[in-house]
């Protein structure tokens, strides 16, 4: 008894300002992940999923790599990271065409290492030799590499994945989504656990 | 005359007072704001077309930034709806112009600075005791009626999802 009267005190407390739109609820994924899509890091069939909207030229978005690293240590096989384009680029110049490399290297199955690589080395962007450098290092086709960026080969699927975002309710970056719900607190890796762990 | 007209614009901000903010299906209060030192914008100059008015509590707020810069980039997707956007606060013209400046943003920022927050307070979104209007979103239709509105937690960037199928729905709306 005593218990449920908190449950509608707290109700109550939490009840969004605006009553026409009822209890405040967080956005949903509305992309489901694919393993034919999607960049997937971990388990295919791991019960937990987290997926990042990010911009690589966002200093927030590198504020939280290391966190997402930290996030994924933590739970090891518990969890799937997916991360998506979102590239903000009337605040970013080099974000569109930093997505662009990471996906032509994701078209030469080393996504991650340079989604990695950019993250660690933004104040990279922009200086092409460095990063394809990097991209030869990796052992890639560069000249292909190159090639696909240029003729914006990865542009329609960098737009898909903004689109989609924005419709999901992706309020700037990065944002995440735990398992298909928009996380809406701090992008620090304890708070993350904390709602990935408490997350069924 | 003008008795008349003062009680017009009067009783939207009672009624706000008492009821928050201003709900879908209502008139959207017409202001006429300072977009620049010599420059005013009005709702009615966008009578015929969807307006989606973005009020947010400051310039430069972590927060409000993110917001306003997604809005500049899918500003393509509003245009689809033929919609146009006013961002308003209660901020001065000059921390206006500089912030968009900074921001490179392309739509007006209207400064609702003199008296501070009437056109908040008209819509229910003013925070007083704060000095600053909440985070709210509106979309008015293009006979100036509230179509949809929406009051985001403090702190909780609203993003674009509901505006945007406020405006779809208003285009089903319009079809059918």
């Amino acid at each position: 008894m005593s218990q449920s009267k908190t449950a509608t005190k707290t109700a109550k407390k939490t009840r969004h300002p605006n009553a026409a739109v009822g209890e405040y609820e967080s956005p949903k994924l509305l992309i489901p992940v694919t393993i034919e899509r999607d960049h997937i890091e971990g388990l295919s069939n791991a019960p937990l999923t987290l997926v990042e909207y990010g911009d690589y030229q966002c200093p927030y978005c590198g504020a939280a790599y290391p966190e997402v690293k930290k996030v994924q240590k933590e739970l090891g096989s518990k969890l799937r990271f997916v991360f998506r384009n979102f590239p903000i680029t009337s605040s970013h110049e080099f974000a569109e065409h930093a997505a662009e490399i990471a996906e032509a290297a994701g078209a030469q199955d080393k996504f991650w290492e340079m989604h990695d690589f950019l993250y660690e080395h933004q104040e990279l962007l922009g200086d092409d030799n460095s990063i394809f450098a990097y991209a030869e290092k990796l052992g890639l086709d560069v000249q292909r590499l190159a090639k696909e960026v240029m003729n914006g080969v990865y542009l329609n699927r960098i737009r898909e994945d903004f689109n989609g975002g924005i419709r999901s309710g992706v309020n700037g970056t990065p944002t995440f989504y735990i398992n298909g719900t928009r996380y809406n607190g701090p992008p620090i890796a304890q708070d993350l656990l904390e709602t990935l762990r408490s997350t069924k | 005359m003008l008795e008349s007209k003062r009680k017009k614009h009067a009783k939207p901000r009672r009624e706000a007072k008492r009821n928050g903010i201003l709900q879908a299906g209502r008139k959207a209060p017409n202001f006429s704001l300072n977009t620049t030192p010599d420059q005013k914008v009005s709702l009615h100059d966008f009578h015929g077309r969807p307006v989606v008015l973005v009020f947010y509590p400051a310039d430069w707020s972590p927060v409000c930034t993110d917001q306003l810069s997604l809005y500049n980039e899918i500003m393509s997707e509003f245009k689809k709806f033929n919609a146009e956007i006013l961002a308003i606060s209660v901020d001065g013209i000059w921390s206006h112009l500089a912030f968009s400046k900074d921001r490179k943003l392309t739509f007006p920022l209207l400064s609702d600075f003199e008296p501070k927050g009437r056109v908040s307070q008209a819509y229910g979104v003013y925070k007083n005791g704060i000095g600053e209007c909440g985070r709210a979103l509106f979309v008015v239709d293009d006979r100036g009626i509230i179509a949809w509105s929406y009051l985001s937690p403090d702190g909780v960037n609203p993003g674009a999802d509901g505006i945007l199928s406020a405006l779809e729905n208003l285009n089903n709306k319009n079809r059918s």
